[in-house]
């Protein structure tokens, strides 16, 4: 230990956020997983300037072709680009899984805080916890979306209307695990030395929270956020391949694999193109939360 | 521990209500309509006694209190009758579903057979081969057989059974040739009976993919968890205390190690079973299943409000059974959870 104050004295003052990053960088998945994860969300935002055919344009004369240099994945049943239908779909399946990502981790994160802080809330809200648990999700989600989707796609458009119904299905029914997260390290929290301090110059319980608490819950809570979003773009693909997500003309992977399964026999790459990039998707957002998992656990860091 | 099951037993009674309330009022709450699908040419009052007759006049909280009292008190009158020849149920109105017309579980139990003999196959599969993977990638940890198990279970897990069961539709169905022995076919016939050799391996055949489909699921899940659990108990000290009695490593591993490894390891499997039925919406779909999971789907799209509801109460019971079976076994097997 002695040898090592002279080097103290002599490293400069280093961000936390830095130690986290070359703990990541040693998990060789995990960097893997997010030069996959950084192509495929480049790919789908910027491929549309370097291939742009409109993945609604039917052309009744060229469908059903297979890969060619006018269409490098081909077309479907109704002559519409491929590439151009895997790109588009690809931008509504990662627009829905960070959007519901994002709505559960709020919900998640406001109900574990209330419960972990306020001792009177606790009981109730995790009572709601257990309850929400205890829901048949996909059947609830199935039934929401089918019953739902008439009056919103009235009223916010056939896109728009489904995208607010996708992402609050899935947001309302996945945030208790971040919540159930959030609350047991809020209650570790809650009995440290600093917290104390902070409360004996009477401080509010607002920019306690603010301030103290929410800042030392960032670790699990983003490490729920990157699995909250391989969990989002997985329900919404399976909401879609059954049939009930989004419509054709605004295909996500899910509903791109639905679309082409009739087609198996005819053209069987129709699928493979989605199928894959739904995959490599989810594959490198886990390998990423894996990652982020050691490297935002202190017991594991500088080991 | 008797007392903490009866409270956990008396406690989800509410819960079970609750969740059932939920889905009742979702359907109810829902702009969907039974009779949509009905030919434009009935005419408006025949169509309005053909609501009376589905039941729908009555205000929602008497519909409501109906279903649970059929659920309740009815259907299981009714099974007890069909069970000794009594009469008790005689003149009960069971639940009716509007699709078919028929009592929602002579359905229900038509479908059964099938989701139990698949799905169930794949779990029992998926979290048989997965206690030794997951004992042996934690006994000889990073090694290739490790590295290889982890990222199988890793792409296991994040592959979604819908893209794995087209995955190998396309090789087994659509690349492979008709005539070829590995040949699978890629829809489910519920009607084949096996009778003899030949028709048990068409059955085999056609059983072969969604079972694998799910069984890589669940290994994937089940593996990871052995292996962290298998992981903590090996680093232990009772560990280096057996070996150094001079324990066989065979006996301090499947004895010593493994007992204590599979504490948590029992628990996430029990509380996986509800996922057979519940996931098993989308694996039947895929294969053209006709269980109970392709049934709740055909009866959402249909707004068949009793058939969709018990459907998916009976799901919500399994979820709420399984979890208090899960935290019981948990504290029976470890000695270290008191629960009172």
């Amino acid at each position: 230990m002695t040898d090592h104050t002279i080097d103290l004295k002599a490293a400069k003052p280093r961000n936390q956020w830095w130690d986290v990053w070359d703990q990541f960088r040693t998990h060789r998945g995990a960097l893997i997983g997010m030069v996959i994860f950084a192509v495929i969300v480049l790919g789908t935002l910027l491929g549309p300037f370097f291939w742009d055919v409109d993945p609604k344009f039917i052309n009744i004369r060229a469908r059903e072709l297979g890969p060619s240099l006018a269409h490098p994945l081909g077309t479907d049943q109704l002559g519409r680009d491929m590439l151009a239908r895997v790109l588009a779909g690809g931008r509504i399946t990662i627009a829905v899984g960070m959007t519901a990502m994002l709505l559960s981790l709020v919900l998640g994160t406001l109900v574990g805080v209330l419960a972990g802080y306020f001792r009177r809330l606790d009981g109730i809200l995790m009572r709601l916890t257990d309850l929400f648990l205890a829901l048949p999700l996909l059947p609830l989600l199935l039934l929401m979306v089918m019953l739902f989707r008439e009056p919103l796609v009235l009223s916010f458009g056939p896109e728009g209307g489904i995208f607010i119904l996708i992402v609050f299905a899935i947001g309302v029914t996945s945030w208790m695990h971040a919540a159930r997260i959030v609350r047991g390290d809020v209650l570790a929290l809650k009995e440290r030395e600093f917290v104390l301090a902070s409360r004996s110059i009477g401080t509010p319980a607002r920019r306690m929270i603010l301030r103290h608490i929410l800042p030392n819950v960032m670790s699990p809570i983003m490490v729920s956020a990157t699995l909250g979003v391989a969990n989002a773009v997985i329900t919404e693909s399976a909401l879609s391949f059954l049939g009930l997500g989004f419509p054709p003309d605004f295909p996500t992977w899910g509903r791109l694999l639905n679309d082409g399964l009739p087609y198996i026999n005819l053209s069987p790459e129709r699928v493979i193109w989605p199928a894959l990039a739904l995959s490599a998707l989810v594959l490198s957002i886990n390998y990423i939360g894996d990652g982020l998992r050691d490297a935002l656990d202190p017991r594991i860091r500088g080991r | 521990m008797l007392t903490f099951t009866i409270r956990r037993l008396l406690l989800a009674i509410p819960t079970l209500l609750f969740i059932s309330l939920v889905i009742f009022l979702l359907l109810e709450l829902a702009p969907g309509d039974p009779l949509a699908d009905m030919p434009m040419t009935i005419p408006p009052d025949v169509k309005e006694k053909i609501r009376l007759s589905l039941g729908l006049g009555r205000p929602m909280h008497v519909r409501y209190g109906l279903w649970l009292y059929n659920l309740f008190v009815t259907e299981p009158l009714h099974w007890w009758d069909a069970a000794f020849h009594t009469t008790y149920s005689e003149g009960m109105q069971r639940i009716i579903s509007f699709q078919t017309r028929a009592p929602v579980f002579d359905t229900i139990a038509e479908r059964i057979p099938q989701t139990l003999l698949v799905v169930g196959m794949g779990y029992l599969v998926g979290t048989l081969i997965s206690l030794p993977i997951g004992i042996i990638s934690a006994y000889r940890q990073y090694s290739w057989f490790d590295q290889f198990g982890t990222f199988v279970s890793m792409v296991g897990f994040s592959v979604p059974t819908f893209v794995t069961g087209v995955f190998l539709i396309i090789v087994f169905s659509v690349l492979m040739p008709t005539d070829s022995m590995f040949w699978l076919p890629s829809i489910y016939d519920t009607t084949h009976q096996v009778t003899d050799w030949a028709s048990f391996v068409k059955q085999f055949k056609q059983m072969a993919m969604p079972v694998f489909v799910l069984a890589l699921y669940q290994a994937a899940q089940v593996s990871r968890y052995m292996r962290a659990s298998m992981l903590d108990n090996l680093s232990q000290d009772y560990v280096r205390t057996a070996r150094a009695k001079g324990l066989s490593e065979r006996v301090v591993l499947l004895k010593h190690v493994l007992r204590n490894s599979l504490i948590p390891v029992v628990t996430v499997i029990a509380l996986g079973v509800p996922s057979v039925f519940t996931g098993a919406i989308i694996t039947e779909n895929v294969f053209k299943v006709n269980g109970l999971g392709q049934q709740l789907l055909l009866s959402i799209q249909g707004n068949d409000a009793p058939m969709v509801l018990t459907i998916s109460f009976i799901f919500a019971i399994l979820i709420v059974l399984f979890n208090l079976i899960a935290d019981v076994l948990y504290g029976i097997l470890d000695p270290r959870i008191r629960y009172d």
